[in-house]
């Protein structure tokens, strides 16, 4: 698609060193209303001053637990939820002042988990993926709908004019990315887009996520519980814990050493695949704690082996960690100046 | 007692009548013995399910055709009725749901509803029964069980219900354990606790269990024999160390790579193409055929024999006939 391409390029207003994406101090609370005058009771703290940068054509993955904010942050990039907090700059612009939200959702689309939920029961599948560029006002809805589905590996002849109901999880989650691509957009989220699918067929979307990000230039954010399919997809790597990032870095640097604590818990409670060294020790004790009330200084250290009592006093700021500039993490034991025991060990080690 | 099999199903059978017939078991055969600890592994549709619920009798009876036998610890369960079959039920089997918030019931407290399946089966007092109730949530290492014993399911975490379940499914020290996948909807840090708190109860207790799992990693951490289902019957059985080390059957092999174990990025997945079959009529050809990379022509004209590549394995594919494609 040679239109896109031009397209792109004059979108393209910062040149590749400017982030697609940069996220500052994001904050969500939800509060919890309760008893006769329904006054707030409690307050969810489901995102906690979130701040990361997404580059220009890379795949950002979030990993995290249930609960940590990765699907609440996914929401807030593309105003689903209103921010309480924080600013989001898109390719230079701010949203709210320099960008409006309405002119942002034209090259912001997602894609959700549940594929069923996510598409119009009463519409096929062809004014599913044409209903976008229609309402935008853009040239040929339908055929710009058929030329997407048989770039998502759907034959339009056999699909078009399917409904959702008749096609199987695999194929939805073909017709939802196609409808996400259809305002040709610069980035899609992926939260947990390939989760519910059978091993197979999502090793097969896996591919199609691949080709479908050279082919348009696409910059991926892709939220998923399964650290495998982060490490395949992702070039760097964010983790959250209870609203909070907890360590990002390039995937490779991640995936061999992880500096926080809590990372390191995530890769071992991966099956082992090896009969003769399975796990014998579960790397953590409980399940993650409520976002209601969460702990104080560092939110992990109610569940962490290394806690001191510098953890629950103070909260820990993201520092570089190892050889690698973008590689850090939030934690006192690589503060030398922390005065946690550990601290400063690991860095000559 | 230690040579009969615990668990015996020969050549099930089973259709699903309505508005589109399913032949969602088609001739199963499949033996468990004492205590032993078998992962059953395949994908949505494949019948590990429809497996698990035959073997407690819960398929709707009127639009469902079973035929096959299935025999625990000798005793034949397709005859059962009434008060044997609600014994049956929960004495010395009993299941594991994927949901446990759907699977207890959300007006009991935990400890009311593991008392009742108590005092049913074992027709002691309510108090014994609370009694053994708190026994058992210690047993699934609960943190604070005689506060917890108070609590309705949703005053609980997901990781702590899926406990509550098993000390639930435990209670009458079965000696089959059916787990229909009891992790998947659990994170995993949590999941890797049931793995092992599930590893330590069996050898506590001596009971075979089936984990139904569509997580071949999952299968691999917690059983010492694997079978891999696919379109309603198995199509490779083995310890877990060979199907891992060896697996033979193409589509073990496209699940094992499909899994993405330490996928470097930037490589193309060995992805299996296509989609498993509708089942709306009976097989009488190898299922997998139009899937696989390696399907001969006489793959297209008849069901495949289980053949033995070693012992305790047996794979139904033609390619094991010393037969190849390239």
């Amino acid at each position: 698609m040679s239109e896109t391409d031009t397209l792109r390029d004059n979108r393209d207003r910062g040149g590749p060193a400017q982030p697609l994406v940069l996220a500052q101090n994001l904050t969500k609370h939800f509060p919890i209303r309760s008893g006769l005058l329904n006054r707030q009771t409690a307050t969810v703290h489901a995102v906690d001053g979130v701040s990361f940068a997404v580059h220009k054509g890379e795949t950002l993955g979030i990993v995290g637990e249930s609960g940590c904010g990765k699907s609440t942050t996914a929401r807030l990039l593309i105003g689903l939820i209103e921010l309480d907090d924080g600013t989001i700059v898109f390719d230079g612009d701010a949203l709210g002042s320099a960008i409006s939200l309405r002119d942002m959702r034209k090259s912001v689309q997602m894609v959700f988990q549940d594929s069923y939920a996510s598409l119009n029961p009463r519409l096929t599948i062809e004014e599913t993926i044409a209903f976008g560029p229609k309402v935008q006002g853009l040239a040929d809805p339908l055929g710009r709908a058929r030329d997407l589905l048989g770039k998502v590996g759907l034959d339009p002849n056999r699909f078009a004019h399917r409904y959702p109901h008749e096609l199987s999880g695999g194929q939805r989650q073909r017709v939802n990315i196609a409808r996400a691509l259809a305002m040709s957009p610069r980035l899609v989220i992926l939260d947990e887009a390939v989760s519910a699918l059978d091993k197979s067929v999502e090793a097969q979307v896996l591919n199609l996520l691949c080709d479908l990000k050279d082919e348009f230039g696409l910059t991926y954010v892709f939220i998923s519980h399964d650290l495998n399919v982060v490490r395949f997809i992702s070039d760097r790597v964010l983790v959250m814990y209870l609203g909070e990032v907890v360590e990002v870095g390039p995937v490779e640097a991640i995936y061999g050493k992880q500096a926080h604590p809590y990372t390191a818990s995530l890769f071992s409670a991966m099956p082992s695949m090896d009969p003769d060294n399975r796990t014998m020790e579960p790397p953590l004790s409980g399940d993650p704690p409520n976002p209601v009330n969460p702990p104080s200084g560092c939110r992990f250290h109610t569940r962490c082996r290394f806690a001191e009592d510098v953890c629950s006093g103070a909260k820990p700021a993201l520092a570089t960690f190892g050889n690698h500039p973008d590689h850090l993490a939030a934690c006192h034991m690589h503060d030398p100046a922390s005065g946690h025991s550990l601290a400063g060990a690991e860095a000559s080690a | 007692m230690t040579d009969t099999p615990l668990l015996e199903i020969s050549d099930l059978n089973v259709r699903f009548d309505g508005e589109r017939t399913v032949h969602a078991i088609n001739g199963l055969n499949l033996s468990l013995g004492q205590g032993e600890m078998l992962g059953l592994l395949g994908e949505s549709g494949s019948g590990k399910s429809v497996t698990l619920k035959a073997l407690l009798r819960l398929l709707p009876p009127k639009r469902t055709q079973i035929d096959g036998s299935i025999r625990v610890n000798g005793a034949d369960i397709m005859t059962l009725s009434g008060r044997r079959l609600s014994s049956y039920r929960g004495g010395e089997v009993s299941m594991v749901f994927q949901e446990p918030a759907l699977a207890l019931d959300p007006v009991y407290t935990i400890g009311d509803q593991i008392a009742e399946t108590v005092m049913r089966h074992r027709g002691i007092g309510r108090k014994a029964a609370m009694e053994v109730a708190l026994d058992m949530l210690m047993k699934v290492r609960i943190p604070s069980p005689e506060r917890r014993l108070k609590n309705y399911p949703h005053e609980m975490s997901g990781g702590m219900r899926q406990r509550a379940m098993i000390a639930l499914a435990l209670s009458c020290r079965p000696k089959l354990l059916l787990a229909d996948e009891p992790t998947t909807a659990l994170d995993a840090t949590v999941q890797i606790q049931i793995l092992l708190l599930l590893r330590e109860l069996q050898r506590e207790f001596g009971m075979g269990i089936i984990f139904v799992t569509h997580d071949i990693g999952v299968a691999v951490e917690i059983s010492e024999r694997v079978a891999i289902m696919y379109a309603g019957n198995i199509v490779e059985e083995g310890s877990t160390r060979d199907i891992i080390r060896d697996a033979r059957h193409p589509y073990t092999r496209g699940l094992l790579s499909a899994n993405l174990h330490n996928v470097a990025k930037g490589t193309r997945l060995e992805a299996i193409a296509g989609a498993p079959p509708s089942l709306e009529t009976e097989p009488v050809t190898c299922q997998f055929a139009p899937r696989c990379p390696n399907a001969l022509p006489a793959c297209e004209k008849g069901l495949p024999p289980f053949f033995v590549p070693g012992p305790g394995r047996r794979v139904a594919c033609l390619l094991e006939n010393g037969a190849t494609a390239d």
